[in-house]
């Protein structure tokens, strides 16, 4: 963790009754660095991923995004418990796609990618459409614009999901297993899509995924998860070809009998 | 004992108008419960207790007591307190007021069945609470609770005998005061038999259609 960290977990710990899910974690995560998750099920991924989307809260320890720290706020010169109003601002530049893609299925595949931009952002309906256009058509969609989302494929939907995530700008983008509900041919598509999201912006991403190869090309880091813990941290590079902990290596060695 | 046909036929028109009163009840209360009980579901879901736990009461309360009491509270107490309201208002009131405390629960149960990825994927969008209610969870949520919103209509105008207490003139009343003066209760009771069954049949008309359309969309 370095003072520049745009994203910091210090002693965070979570547990779900008498499941500890995260254990005194520790890390950072820098402006616009594209860092992957792995580690086995049940390791304490999505729950991160959720925490920064405050979707889950920590039982203890400190998460900051920007100096803005989530879930704690300064209220007569005491911290005290965040309210649903400092939720929201601190929110506002982080966003999320899901496994499920969860697209909003009473509108049309534009008004999903339109709603938020215009009435967040504060965008004009125009705007909104000509941004909306615009990412459609970099996730190879412009023409679905009309449908709705339950005549889309899986893959179609993912891809929807992610313009609709970068309508809002935003400058973090949390990806939790977006690929893993998608036969390898959808799949494959969705990731083209991200690898040119990670080449043409310089949005910070947190990626779990088992996609080993795509992980590769676009991660700056790989973070190996057990237990609630990080047990290794290295660029891919480093970690998928000469990883160091006996976990890791059985872990990625399970993962290629898979593929 | 022998049916009189001529009573029977006779009565018809003033019987008709008894339907009709408790028609304009029915509808009149139901709007009401449908709109009050979206609004306990949505207070019962607030994040203000101050908010959440009153209505919480007071729909417990309304819902666990028989419509009659409520009706004789409202017809004799709300004067008291100087509210003067005509007899069809107040049988309104009570039923829409009895009434949403059912429906808020079909509303709640339709909310409940949104996934919570909705939700999710609506703070992943930083969308403001209220739009999330009214432009992505109500939308979802309301069609398909439809037939059993429906159902309480039905309900609802087989409880509007219930008002003749409240001397609104709806149809049980009708056949009590021709009753009074004939007695030949048989043909009376008979016919608003028949002219409840075809009415309540005539609302359900709609709520079998909106049924088999959900059905067939979820199919
Ligand atoms: N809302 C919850 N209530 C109870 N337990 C939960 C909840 N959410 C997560 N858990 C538990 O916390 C642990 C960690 O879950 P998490 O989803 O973070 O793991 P993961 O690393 O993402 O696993 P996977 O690879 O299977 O997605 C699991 O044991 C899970 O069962
Ligand atoms: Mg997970």
């Amino acid at each position: 963790m370095t003072r520049a960290d745009q994203i910091t977990f210090d002693g965070v710990s979570k547990k779900f009754g008498e499941n500890v899910v995260l254990d005194d974690l520790s890390f950072g995560v820098a402006a616009g660095e594209r860092v992957t998750l792995i580690g086995p099920s049940g390791s304490g991924k999505t729950t991160i991923l959720r925490m920064l989307m405050t979707l889950t809260e920590p039982d203890s320890g400190t998460i900051t995004v920007d100096g803005d720290n989530l879930f704690q706020e300064m209220r007569n010169g005491t911290l005290v418990p965040a309210r649903e109003q400092h939720l929201r601002s601190v929110r506002r530049k982080i966003t999320m796609v899901f496994q499920q893609y969860n697209l909003f299925p009473n509108m049309r595949v534009l008004r999903n990618v339109t709603e938020a931009p215009v009435h967040v952002l504060g965008l004009s309906q125009d705007e909104a459409e000509a941004r909306a256009r615009e990412l459609l058509e970099m996730v190879g969609l412009a023409d679905k614009i009309d449908a709705h989302p339950a005549h889309l494929s899986g893959g179609q939907q993912q891809r929807v999901a992610i313009a609709r995530a970068l309508a809002i700008r935003p400058e973090v983008l949390l990806l939790d297993e977006v690929t893993s509900a998608l036969d390898p041919e959808l799949a494959a598509e969705v990731l083209d899509v991200l690898r040119d999201v990670a080449k043409s912006t310089s949005v910070t991403m947190l990626c779990v995924t088992h996609a080993m190869k795509f992980a590769r090309d676009i991660s700056d880091r790989v973070l190996m998860f057990n237990e609630g813990r990080i047990i290794e941290s290295a660029p891919p590079a480093e970690l998928f070809d000469a990883p160091q902990h006996e976990r890791t290596q059985r872990f990625l060695r399970s993962l290629r009998e898979e593929s | 004992m022998n049916f009189d046909w001529q009573t029977a036929w006779d009565s018809v028109p003033q019987l008709l108008q008894g339907l009709l009163i408790a028609l304009q009840a029915t509808a009149l209360g139901y709007v009401l419960a449908l709109v009050l009980g979206l609004a306990f579901a949505l207070a019962r879901r607030s994040h203000q207790a101050w908010l959440r736990l009153p209505v919480a009461f007071f729909v417990e309360f309304v819902r666990s007591t028989p419509l009659l009491v409520q009706l004789f509270f409202l017809f004799f107490v709300l004067p008291t307190v100087g509210l003067e309201l005509s007899p069809m208002w107040t049988g309104a009131i009570g039923l829409g007021v009895h009434y949403a405390t059912y429906t808020s629960e079909v509303y709640r149960s339709g909310i409940d069945g949104v996934p919570a990825g909705q939700w999710e994927a609506a703070t992943a969008l930083s969308l403001p609470r209220r739009r999330t209610w009214t432009r992505i969870i109500l939308p979802q949520a309301i069609p398909r609770v439809v037939p059993a919103l429906g159902n309480y209509a039905i309900s609802m105008f087989k409880d509007t005998p219930q008002l003749t207490v409240i001397t609104v003139a709806e149809m049980l009343s009708v056949v009590k005061a021709l009753g009074s003066q004939n007695f030949q209760y048989l043909e009376l009771i008979t016919m608003a038999g028949l002219l409840y069954l075809v009415a309540a049949l005539l609302i359900a008309w709609p709520v079998r259609i909106a049924e088999r359309r959900y059905r067939k969309e979820n199919a």
